[in-house]
């Protein structure tokens, strides 16, 4: 179903909900977007968010189908309740864009980050940063005598403690790919 | 249709197959391929500005006056970096343009060539979309797409940007096929929605149409639904600046604009009503003054067919997504339907309230015999000119207020003026582009000198196709909206706000070979008007008025809609606080 024809408002599953009750609290929500591969397309998304003075947590894209030329960027936004059905409306006028699905509200979902880390030390910080891996299901990815690169997949919150976990250890750097997600069930 | 043939040879097909009769643009190196095409045809017509700002907008009022597609053509780096303006004014105002830009070849894009500029990449925010073609194969088909993301839904400006060897290489040219897009707005509004709106309406007490620029985008049908609705109801209709003609001013439940320099029957009745419906309206900040004393007591509809509108400024309570012909032939059937019922005893009681408040006579002023007063200036223009066939233009300004308050209009597509953007030098390219489309039709631009000095080199296209537009030029030697501004908020202290050496118009006018006339005593303004109106050609009219006029009556910024100015004596201090923060 095309953003553009959803039935909008009409049904607690479509991206716009027309009613919504707003309040001041902002929350964090998660969008997936359907898009045209062309080229550009991820300009239009991103200068409508810094144009517009929208918040980006995190943004991953990538082709998903080929032949289709769709890619799907999945955006961890926040705002007030009003600004993320701005945002969601806002998207869905992109002309290249024909899907916008918010899945924090039709959710439930599945949200994964991945990312790599550098651990520099030896001795007994080097043992108990494996120690800390293998609790987190975190692999080694690489390896000299100083250091260990881990690979580790979760959610953001996940990521984020295993970082703090690892700083006093000797976290030298640090790659996240942001958030994937998609609604569970089928 | 299919046949080869170049690029450049493309984009004429493409023109002829939509319908386009007039194109306004500049030639440059990178344009050369398609202006050859040009040269070798009669059936699209170039008219040759003289700055691309000057083509944009002339676009704007050719697209606006008749309905249709303006269309521009213009060459590389600055030809189109010229129409950024035009561009902008378009997409806040909804106007359907589409810009053909060339570019340099494909081999030298990101070389920093000649005339290159990153023009997707500069466009992108100020269009409905762009499209850098790299393979001529691909050229018809992105040109069609471009026509159709234009009229589409809420209509806006698109780009197509196209390389020089592009417009050289062969390809194949195909006609459009209207189903081969995949951007299909919806149209047809949520009849649950419609349904709960007329039950609301039949109940209403204090009802009030607020209606838009959406009405006349939609097309004629839908003003003539309108005046049925409004008509049969009975309840009063106001307007945006953007929106003025759908209903006409001289019918009976008219209100006269709203907003900022509205009418204070409007804005009262916007404040006091108990059902608001708007009718393709945004909700803009010059129409809601202080948001959080917006219309405190009324259930607000809202009908628009973009879905970003709705709940952006104003919490909707009845959202209908939909076209405002669509909506409103449906809301007409069902409220027929349904008995056609109306609280007609509360209605009446709404309506001698209305009447009280009309007599207030915000718009009231008194012309002396000294100084023209621009309100009488635009008054005598009114009721000499309001029995022809007649399109008005404005610059930016208090005189585009005046104009809004003085002049009536009947009938939608009458008056272009940049609503959303502000641009000042929009009015007078704007009525070359409504000229050309109304070639007998009397065509006239109400101008500030300080707007109108902005794109006078169209005076050069004036004199060259010889267009017999009438430049009104309230000429006060101020930038008037400025100078009130600065009265009101800065401590009358006029930082940069006056017009010094300004020129003499009617020899500017001469000089290009067109009629100038001056009129600064209130006895001659008449004949100097019928002068104007009765010339068979261009005129440069510089009307002399009073210096120091305020624009009234006026909602101060920060201030809600039934705390307007209404006149001189309470200018003093009217502006305080986080107001003096707002534009």
């Amino acid at each position: 179903m095309s953003a553009l024809k959803i039935k909008k408002g009409a049904t607690k599953h479509s991206a716009y909900n027309l009613r919504p009750t707003f309040s001041e609290v902002e929350e964090r929500h998660t969008l997936a977007i359907l898009v045209e591969n062309e080229p550009g397309v991820l300009a239009r998304v991103i200068g409508l968010f810094s144009g517009r003075g929208y918040n980006i947590e995190s943004l991953t894209v990538a082709e998903v189908d080929h032949t289709g030329h769709l890619s799907r960027i999945t955006i961890v936004t926040t705002g007030t309740p009003q600004v993320i059905e701005q945002i969601k409306a806002q998207l869905g006028r992109i002309v290249p864009v024909y899907e916008v699905h918010d899945l924090t509200v039709e959710g439930p979902s599945v949200e994964r980050e991945l990312a790599i880390m550098k651990v520099v030390g030896t001795g007994e910080k080097r043992v108990e940063a494996l120690r800390l891996a293998d609790i987190f299901r975190a692999n080694v990815v690489d390896s000299t005598l100083e250091s260990f690169v881990f690979e580790i997949t979760g959610v953001p919150e996940k990521i984020g403690a295993f970082a703090d976990l690892m700083r006093p250890l000797g976290l030298t750097e640090i790659a996240r790919t942001g958030v994937a997600a998609l609604l569970r069930g089928d | 249709m299919k046949r080869e043939m170049t690029g450049a040879g493309i984009v004429v097909q493409a023109l002829k197959d939509q319908g386009v009769d007039v194109v306004f643009g500049y030639p440059g190196g990178a344009a050369l391929p398609i202006y050859d095409e040009i040269f070798q045809q009669n059936d699209v017509r170039h008219i040759l500005v003289r700055h691309e700002q000057g083509a944009i907008h002339a676009a704007e009022g050719y697209a606006r006056s008749t309905g249709k597609i303006g269309v521009v053509l213009v060459t590389s780096g600055p030809g189109v970096t010229n129409t950024v303006t035009g561009l902008t004014d378009a997409l806040l105002d909804s106007i359907p343009i589409v810009v053909l830009s060339a570019q340099v070849p494909t081999f030298l894009i990101g070389s920093d060539a000649f005339q290159e500029a990153d023009t997707v990449g500069i466009t992108r925010p100020c269009t409905k979309h762009n499209w850098l073609v790299k393979d001529t194969e691909k050229l018809a088909s992105t040109l069609h797409e471009a026509f159709h993301v234009a009229r589409s839904g809420r209509p806006g400006p698109v780009l197509v940007d196209i390389p020089k060897d592009v417009q050289f290489a062969t390809g194949t040219y195909a006609s459009a096929k209207p189903s081969a897009s995949r951007y299909q707005p919806t149209v047809k509004g949520d009849m649950q929605e419609i349904t709960e709106l007329v039950a609301a309406m039949e109940k209403a007490k204090r009802p009030v149409f607020y209606t838009g620029g959406g009405v006349i985008n939609s097309g004629p049908a839908a003003s003539q639904l309108l005046r049925e609705l409004v008509d049969a109801t009975g309840f009063p209709v106001t307007s945006t600046l953007m929106g003025l003609g759908a209903y006409p001013a001289s019918g009976k439940n008219w209100l006269g604009m709203l907003g900022m320099h509205g009418l204070y029957e409007a804005n009262m009745a916007m404040h006091g009503c108990d059902l608001m419906i708007n009718v393709g309206a945004r909700f803009d900040d010059r129409i809601t003054g202080l948001i959080s004393a917006f219309s405190p007591k009324s259930t607000k509809a809202h009908i628009d067919i973009d879905p970003s509108s709705i709940n952006k400024v104003i919490k909707a309570d009845i959202p209908i997504v939909g076209d405002v012909g669509h909506v409103l032939e449906d809301i007409l059937k069902v409220w027929k339907a349904r008995g056609r019922k109306t609280n007609k005893e509360a209605l009446g009681k709404w309506q001698s309230q209305i009447s009280q408040w009309r007599k207030v006579e915000c718009l009231a002023f008194t012309q002396g015999d000294k100084a023209i007063r621009p309100q009488h200036a635009l008054a005598r223009l009114q009721e000499l000119t309001k029995d022809h066939d007649r399109y008005i233009t404005t610059e930016v300004g208090q005189h585009q207020m005046w104009a809004a308050q003085h002049l009536g209009f009947e009938a939608p597509n009458r008056l272009m003026t940049s609503g959303g953007l502000g641009t000042m030098g929009y009015g007078f390219p704007s009525s070359i582009g409504v000229q050309m489309a109304h070639p007998d039709a009397l065509v006239i631009n109400v101008a500030g000198e300080a707007s109108w000095l902005m794109n006078m080199q169209e005076l050069g296209t004036v004199s060259q196709y010889n267009l017999p537009v009438k430049q009104f030029i309230l000429n006060n030697e101020r930038l008037g909206m400025v100078r009130q501004w600065q009265e009101l908020l800065h401590g009358s202290r006029y930082s940069h706000s006056w017009s010094e050496s300004l020129p003499d118009f009617v020899k500017l006018a001469e000089a290009f070979g067109i009629k100038g006339i001056i009129c600064s005593d209130p006895a001659d303004l008449d004949d100097a008007l019928l002068e104007m109106i009765n010339h068979d050609g261009p005129v440069v009219f510089d009307c002399l008025i009073e210096k120091h006029e305020n624009c009234l009556p006026m909602i101060p910024s920060g201030k809600p809609h039934n705390q307007m100015m209404l006149n001189e004596d309470e200018t003093a201090g009217a502006i305080q606080g986080a107001g003096g923060a707002l534009v």
